[in-house]
């Protein structure tokens, strides 16, 4: 699985890296994109749907299943 | 209606659509209802009391509303203007001066992030020992006594020193930033003569702070603003006095509140209690659910320039109220929205707004609730309302509640 932030929407809620602070790295202004080139590791899937769930600026897609 | 947290007496309301008043007792104690019921009817209510505004009900519309920028503008996010004959002969305190959240772009943008990263995750964790050690002194003071007022002996504590803490003012003043936020916020909220008069206290005291940090230099966050430049210039005296009385009245009335309306869900609910006590790590997520079902905050704008929403003309100077509190109980958004599911999974909740406003202190706020219940919980599993108790809520712009019996 491969995921995105949108920086364009991404507001700095960091409800994502709050949820799955191994799948998102936020910068000195809260900003976040994703860690590790957006790949999840294996087993990572459920947190990193659970973050895209609770990111109220739908910053957060998944580029690849 | 309780005098002492400056409720206006108001004529009762008879239609909410169109006649709304968030000074209602009802209101105030009870809004979900209200809300569910305009949603049905009517979902963006309109009123001409305290000067006429709109109220959004629905979780879409709040959102598409937040995004209007600058057609509504956050120029004034206080609902009620003073009337002319009430401001004060300078003008100075009638109207906000609290960059960010009363700046458009592009001023917004600069001043906004000027703070942002005294308020980052990484930022946020620095203050949490503080945090910690402190609400277990106020855990101490009263553990032998079997009980507390949950509102104003441990919430309302919290906030203000963690507040001073980072800004580096005298925390010994707790009390005090307390009651000029409730000037401003509460009791002033409906009342500008309070207003102004708050004002004056917190801006006076401001610029002393930068004054003596003129002459002597701290390792504080009103240095650090003081040494900002923005475009190779630095910043005015009266933008950071400005910028310092968001964060100390941002900071405080909607924390304790927050705080407040969780202790109140956990009295009234043990099965959550429970679970969180044999449980802490479910503590993050049941913050983010209580902070969905109890919103505290609703923040104003102004209609800028003529436009219309959904058909709706808004005219020039009108006031648009930001309901996040009422977008987070919507049905077409939150399955079983009035349920409280501490362990909800996809929650999209807007407690601390949404797009550029996005509250700055969110990761502060979230750290403060975090350790409040954490080490509440860890000291005192079993605690219940107090029979007989009575609890009472300040309502307006910021809701939570003020006297909060707990015996334990
Ligand atoms: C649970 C507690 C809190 C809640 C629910 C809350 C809620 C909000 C909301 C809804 C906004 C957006 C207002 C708008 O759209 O006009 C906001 C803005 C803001 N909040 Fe908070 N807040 C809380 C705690 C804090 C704390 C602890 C601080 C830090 C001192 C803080 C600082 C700010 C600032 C600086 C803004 C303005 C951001 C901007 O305009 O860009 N808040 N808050
Ligand atoms: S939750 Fe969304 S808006 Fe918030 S930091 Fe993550 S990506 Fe950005």
């Amino acid at each position: 699985m491969r995921i995105v932030v949108d920086s364009e929407k991404c507001e700095g809620h960091n409800r994502c890296y709050s949820i799955a602070p191994e799948l998102f790295d936020v910068d000195d202004y809260g900003y976040a994109t994703e860690a590790n080139g957006g790949v999840v590791p294996e087993g990572m899937e459920d947190k990193a749907r659970l973050a895209i769930d609770n990111c109220p600026e739908y910053a957060i897609t998944i580029v690849e299943e | 209606m309780s005098d002492e947290v400056g409720v206006p007496s108001t004529p009762p309301v008879d239609d909410w659509a169109s006649d709304y008043d968030i000074f209602d007792a009802d209101y105030i104690n009870d809004p979900y209802p209200i809300w569910a019921d305009l949603r049905g009817e009517c979902p963006v209510a309109t009123t001409e009391r305290w000067g006429g505004s709109f109220l959004p009900t629905r979780y879409e519309d709040v959102v598409e509303m937040a995004r209007m920028v600058p057609s509504l503008s956050s120029a004034d996010p206080i609902v009620v203007r003073p009337p002319d004959d009430q401001i004060d002969a300078s003008g100075a305190y009638h109207t906000v001066n609290a960059p960010p959240i009363s700046a458009d772009p592009p001023v917004h943008t600069w001043s906004r992030r000027l703070i942002l990263p005294a308020f980052s995750p990484k930022a946020t964790a620095k203050h949490e020992p503080y945090t910690r050690e402190l609400c277990n002194k106020l855990i101490d003071d009263f553990i032998e006594t079997g009980q507390v007022d949950g509102a104003q002996d441990y919430a309302q504590q919290i906030p203000p020193r963690v507040i001073a803490h980072l800004l580096g003012v005298d925390e010994g003043k707790a009390d005090e930033f307390t009651e000029w936020v409730r000037g401003v916020l509460e009791i002033g909220l409906s009342n500008p003569a309070v207003r102004q008069a708050s004002r004056e206290k917190i801006f006076g005291f401001f610029q002393q702070e930068v004054a003596d940090r003129r002459v002597n230099p701290k390792d504080d966050l009103i240095s650090e603003l003081m040494a900002a430049e923005v475009d190779g210039e630095p910043i005015s005296d009266n933008h950071i006095v400005g910028t310092c009385n968001l964060l100390l009245v941002a900071g405080i009335d909607t924390t304790w509140s927050s705080i407040g309306s969780a202790l109140w869900h956990l009295a009234g609910h043990p099965d959550d209690r429970k679970r969180l006590v044999g449980d802490p790590s479910l503590i993050p997520n049941a913050v983010e659910e209580l902070l969905r079902a109890y919103s505290p905050v609703t923040m104003a704008r102004v209609v800028s320039e003529e436009t219309e929403f959904k058909g709706c003309p808004m005219h020039v100077g009108d006031k648009v109220l930001m309901n996040f509190p009422g977008a987070n109980r919507d049905p077409e958004m939150f399955d079983n929205p009035d349920v409280v599911d501490i362990e909800r999974q996809q929650n999209r909740h807007v407690a601390f707004g949404v797009g550029i406003h996005r509250c700055a202190g969110s990761n502060l706020a979230r750290m403060e609730m975090h350790v409040a219940l954490e080490e509440f919980l860890a000291r005192i599993p079993e605690f219940a309302l107090a029979e007989g108790g009575e609890v009472t809520w300040a309502g307006g712009q910021v809701r939570g509640p003020r006297q909060l019996p707990i015996v334990f």
